[in-house]
């Protein structure tokens, strides 16, 4: 067998935010450092983020703090989220984004010159560094000009298909099972390429695109949950997927297409086919103290926020959605099946167009729509999952040695509901705890390295080549449409537990499709074998969610149950693990949610 | 609304390739990308395409529709006629790799080879105070998808493959601009701009500008002013004097 | 490993639109400019109407000028048209401008015709090395055109006046030579160099918020750089034409009063 063996301190899989911020650390702190991605440098899915990072710099408003953050935060993922991962997400994010101004970045200034600060969903103050609606270009951007100053290696258009584990030495009794590298392809060439290394960092980020209608792209495939999972990590809160409130529902080939919430936080509102700022008549007690009950107080809130409550139109984004798909089921949808977001009637044209540049001109080619004159349709699209690697807070060290996540790809962090801004902030705080934690541990294993099994490359090799081999079977653009259909279907916004249990029946027949689906051509970059290997990965990532959600009897967050609409006490201190059995099926576990400190669960009662 | 297109689209590789055929239906709404994806799921599942944001933000889906260079997920259908023949082709200032999908390595090491931001240090509490006047102008070319249009277009490598070599491409003349317009950078690019980064092959026809997605106006905004920055160090003996008696240009 | 290769791709482009008609276009009108200017100025002629002076001939500054409209500093031979000697300012700031540049590389030098349309020509270097580096003295050009527009003011203010010298008049000669300088001085101040020296060399506006006004102002006449390129070519021709006419006798002057 043909492969290209290379031999690193960390390896890093996942170019965006989190994989970048990861790889400066792990080089800064003296580790032979390597990322992996499935696109070319700058394209993942980061740059495609738009309103901002959230971080409690107080440069507008002096009363922010990092415990405001973290209350939001807690808050906004109902209570679920690991409290450590919280607290130092909250404490660290300042410093993650004043760095990268160190590194070239030009965030939007207040008139003190200091970074400015933008509303979103959820956060108390106006928390979110941006540039205008283009803040994950920023960020990408700033990382991968600070890799590719410190000359880090980077694979681009490699995927990841194996992590390769075994005896991995631990610095003197050599006897932990660990991780020992990666096994990939250049999806260019075709060829086979393996990476040695003690430390695998997970950086590679959803799994939105098994579902039909959704924000992300076609990297989103769940690799690093699947990869996780397959090496002998486990996986938490994969019931909670978030589905974005504000996703273009016209014309159908941009459907899913991510409209800002910046939108809202620089003064769009939503409005039903008659008219109504439906939002008033959805707030949850949960959130009624904080929220105004009236237009006129909504209003006065932008400019006083001190004595005013916040609009509705803010609330945590699982509220929002919940709210839209309710009245579209209502009848009051517009003609699209979305319902109304309106800015152009409350801000002057020249406004927007400074404040939304990437909006107006989303709309203006995509949907011919000038949304400084009219407004947009919007509907609900899948845009992040909250599930992800379970890993320790402080080092991101998932349950096998040697395997570290951060980003989107780890769990915990934003509990089951997350907060507009805190992903970018999450990439960024994490990220570098990560690729310190995984420096370290290369570090201690200096001269016990385990080595990559020859036995096991060979078989990462067979498995990947196998679609090759089969003919006549099915295309797997049409097995992945399946997948997308019912996910959406029956894995959606609203669930229940029959068409959970048939979503599972379904997964269960595509599995055996994957199995037997052969692919045309030869293995130079050709997409129909890319995603023939990617799909095993989305459908193990979607029989966590959904087993997952069939477990968890309760609504909450990103996940909502119509045979059980309420909160529940029990469940509330309960988180789900799934686990691959040796079987290769997921099992399931309830794990008590970790216990937070009094001096944090003071910040709750006041 | 849907009709039945003619597509032309280049298939092929390295070692040769040509035009091919195919009529495939197109719906309303739709975008050049969404009918290379329904070739790709319905007649040819190998087709080689890159794409990642399908929004305009990521830059990945470039190619040459009509013999334009242009996003294809941001080229809307509607602005062909139902029986104009659609020709998509790769960038040609590139080594292709396969069908659509070019070698745009020609671009990662020139984005390398440029001298590091290198900031003056922060103030005493800790940040950087800058003014939104000040970073406004570099903020325009930090919008750059990095798309490689502007790489592709310019005439100077598109139609001169020797001058890869000491040339570094629009997109990398606005990069050394925006460096140099950094309120809070202290390096010196001007040498390097003109010396190792071919500013002077640049003859200004802003073809990079016409076809850049974000609309930034890399020739005047950028390159323009990187050249009269140029001209202050190395061809304007007034201020050259005017540096040397120690009157150093205010910046 | 084998030299990478592109697409293999005969045709010179693909572009189905008609991308010829710009530099088409562009080369007419240049054309029809230079040829009719050249003629002029070596005219010799008609390009004294009191109180009016051509603005090919414009500062007049021998003395073998006809009228006297400036101060004459020397005697050349008398085949020498008065405006051979001041007309290269005028023609070099127009050579070495970024618009005009851009104008001629692609539609006389096809280099590139038009965008991903490929050029003929077998090498290039650009502006990186003589000739052509020598674009890089623009700004001076500009100097001398600054000065120049100065002069036309002065020269469009002597149209006040009417055949007798006697001032408080105005003919449809006198707007015509205003409109032109204020054209070519628009022309001027619009100038990439021009943006670059009020203030495009800063890096801090906000330490100069004077500059930075001057620079916003110039910005946006320079957005329209091409407009005013094309508009005071026009001008400065018509301007010429009109007085030619008056001198020829053809016509006489519109008096306004
Ligand atoms: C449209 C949109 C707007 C958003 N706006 C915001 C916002 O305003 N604020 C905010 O905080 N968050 C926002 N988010 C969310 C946020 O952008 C993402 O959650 C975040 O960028 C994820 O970053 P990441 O580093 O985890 O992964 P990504 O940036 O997605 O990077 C994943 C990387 O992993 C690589 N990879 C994946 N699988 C493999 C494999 N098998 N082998 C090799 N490489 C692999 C990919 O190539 C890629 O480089 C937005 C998301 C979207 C889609
Ligand atoms: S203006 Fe210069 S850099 Fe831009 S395309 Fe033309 S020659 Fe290339
Ligand atoms: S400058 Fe414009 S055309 Fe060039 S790479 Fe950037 S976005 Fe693309
Ligand atoms: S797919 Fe991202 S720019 Fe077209
Ligand atoms: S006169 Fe045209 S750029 Fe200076």
């Amino acid at each position: 067998m043909e492969l290209e063996r290379h031999e690193y301190d960390v390896v890093v899989v996942g170019a965006g935010g989190a994989g970048l911020r990861a790889a400066i650390e792990a080089h800064e702190a003296g580790a032979r450092t390597a990322v992996v991605c499935k696109s070319l440098l700058g394209k993942a899915h980061t740059v495609m983020a738009e309103g901002g990072i959230a971080a409690a710099m107080a440069n507008l408003y002096p009363e922010d703090n990092w415990r405001v953050h973290f209350r939001d935060t807690m808050r906004g993922g109902k209570m679920l989220n690991h409290w450590r991962m919280a607290q130092l997400h909250a404490q660290e994010a300042p410093d993650r984004v004043r760095e990268l101004e160190d590194w070239g970045a030009l965030f939007d200034r207040t008139p003190d010159g200091l970074i400015s600060q933008r509303d979103f969903g959820g956060h108390r103050y106006a928390r979110l560094a941006h540039v205008g609606d283009r803040t994950g270009l920023e960020l990408i951007r700033t990382l991968q000009q600070r890799t590719v100053a410190l000359g880090i290696d980077v694979y681009m258009e490699c995927t990841v298909t194996r992590l390769l584990t075994g005896p991995a030495g631990d610095g003197g009794a050599g006897e932990e099972h660990g991780v020992t590298g990666a096994f990939g392809y250049w999806r260019e060439s075709g060829r086979f390429v393996a990476w040695q290394a003690p430390s695998v960092v997970l950086a590679t980020g959803g799994i939105g695109k098994s579902y039909k209608v959704t924000s992300n792209s076609w990297e989103y495939t769940g690799d690093g949950h699947s990869l996780a999972l397959q090496a002998g990590a486990t996986l938490v809160n994969m019931e909670f997927v978030q589905f974005h409130p504000t996703g273009m529902v016209w014309p159908p080939s941009v459907r899913g297409i991510l409209v800002t919430e910046s939108v809202r936080g620089d003064g769009g509102v939503l409005k039903n086919s008659a008219g109504n700022r439906f939002m008033f008549d959805y707030i949850p007690d949960f959130f009624r103290k904080e929220t105004a009950e009236t237009e006129e107080e909504a209003d006065r809130w932008y400019e006083d926020k001190k004595n005013n409550r916040r609009p509705p139109e803010l609330l945590p984004r699982d509220e929002v959605a919940r709210a839209i798909n309710s009245e579209v089921k209502a009848g009051r949808g517009t003609p699209h099946g979305g319902v109304f977001l309106d800015i152009a009637s409350r801000r002057p044209a020249e406004y927007i167009r400074k404040r939304l540049p990437s909006m107006y001109h989303q709309f203006k080619e995509l949907a011919e729509v000038d949304i400084t004159a009219e407004a947009m349709e919007v509907g609900p699209t899948c845009h992040y999952v909250m599930g992800g690697v379970e890993v320790e807070p402080d080092t991101e060290a998932a349950r096998v040695p040697g395997l570290f996540a951060a980003g989107e790809v780890a769990g915990g962090m934003h509990g089951s509901n997350r907060l507009g801004g805190n992903s970018l902030s999450d990439l960024l705080v994490f990220g570098r705890r990560a690729g310190l934690a995984a420096a370290e541990h290369a570090a201690e294993r200096e001269h016990t390295r385990g080595v990559l099994a020859e036995d096991a490359l060979a078989d990462a090799a067979r498995a990947a080549l196998a679609p090759f081999e089969r003919e006549g079977g099915e295309n797997p653009y049409t097995v992945q449409h399946d997948l997308q259909q019912t996910m959406h279907d029956l894995v959606g916004i609203i669930r229940t537990a029959p068409e959970m249990e048939q979503a599972l029946e379904r997964i269960a027949a595509l599995k055996e499709r994957v199995a037997a689906l052969s692919v045309e051509g030869h293995r130079q970059y050709n997409p129909g074998w890319h995603l023939a290997l990617d799909l095993p990965h989305m459908l193990l990532v979607s029989e966590c969610i959904a087993r997952a959600a069939l477990a968890r009897e309760e609504s909450r967050g990103g996940h909502t149950r119509d045979d059980f609409p309420a909160t529940d006490e029990e469940w509330a201190r309960t988180n789900l693990v799934c686990a691959l059995a040796p079987d290769g099926d997921v099992a399931l576990t309830r794990q008590p949610l970790p216990q937070m400190p009094p001096e944090l669960t003071e910040i709750f009662e006041s | 609304m849907t009709y039945d297109a003619t597509f032309r689209v280049w298939r092929g590789d390295a070692a040769g390739g040509d035009l091919q055929t195919f009529t495939v239906a197109v719906n309303e709404g739709e975008v050049v990308l969404d009918v290379i994806h329904r070739l790709q799921a319905t007649q040819a599942g190998d087709l080689a395409v890159r794409w990642n944001c399908k929004a305009g933000k990521c830059g990945s889906c470039s190619a040459e529709v009509n013999g334009r260079p242009r996003l294809m997920c941001m080229t809307r259908m509607s602005t062909f006629a139902e029986t104009e023949t659609v020709t998509v082709t790769p960038l040609r200032t590139f080594p292709v790799i396969r069908d659509l999908v070019t070698d745009v390595s020609y671009n990662y090491e020139k984005a390398a080879q440029i001298p590091a931001f290198a900031p003056r240090p922060r103030e005493a509490d800790g940040s950087h105070r800058m003014q939104q006047v000040d970073v406004e102008r570099s903020q325009e070319f930090r919008k750059c998808i990095e798309c490689w249009l502007c790489q592709d277009t310019c005439h100077v490598i598109r139609d001169h493959e020797e001058n890869k070599r000491s040339f570094a491409g629009p997109r990398f003349l606005i990069r050394l601009a925006e460096l140099d317009m950094h309120p809070l950078d202290e390096r010196d690019r001007r040498d390097a701009a003109q010396d190792e980064f071919g500013l002077g092959y640049c003859n200004i026809t802003k073809c990079c500008s016409e076809v850049c997605p974000e609309g930034i106006h890399l020739t005047d905004n950028g390159i323009i002013p990187l050249k009269e920055r140029v001209v202050d160090r190395r061809f304007d003996p007034l201020t050259w004097l005017g540096s040397k008696i120690g009157r150093r240009p205010s910046r | 490993m084998p030299a990478p290769r592109r697409a293999a791709i005969a045709e010179r482009t693909l572009r189905t639109d008609r991308w010829w008609v710009q530099p088409l276009v562009t080369v007419v009108v240049l054309v029809l400019f230079i040829a009719y200017s050249t003629f002029r100025a070596f005219q010799n002629a008609y390009y004294y109407a009191e109180p009016y002076i051509s603005p090919f001939y414009s500062p007049c500054i021998t003395t073998r000028c006809e009228g006297d409209s400036f101060p004459e500093f020397f005697t050349g031979p008398v085949w020498i048209s008065p405006a051979i000697y001041i007309l290269v300012l005028p023609l070099g700031i127009r050579l070495t401008c970024y618009y005009y540049r851009k104008a001629y590389y692609r539609s006389f030098w096809l280099s590139p015709p038009a965008c991903a349309v490929a050029e003929p020509h077998r090498r290039y270097t650009g502006e990186t090395r003589f000739p052509l580096i020598g674009q890089n003295v623009h700004r001076y050009f500009l100097y001398a055109a600054l000065l120049f527009n100065l002069i036309l003011f002065y020269e469009a203010f002597r149209g006040f006046r009417d055949e007798t010298g006697e001032w408080g008049h105005m003919g449809l000669g006198t707007l015509i030579l205003l409109v032109n300088a204020v054209m070519l001085f628009l022309y001027s101040v619009s100038c990439h160099s021009c943006r670059h020296i009020v203030g495009g060399r800063l890096n801090n506006f906000s330490r100069h918020p004077l500059r930075y006004r001057a620079w916003g102002l110039v910005s946006k006449l320079n957005a329209r750089h091409m407009q005013y390129a094309w508009v005071s070519l026009l001008t400065v021709a018509l301007a010429d034409f009109y007085v030619f006419l008056l001198a020829t006798g053809t016509i006489t002057d519109l008096r306004f009063f």
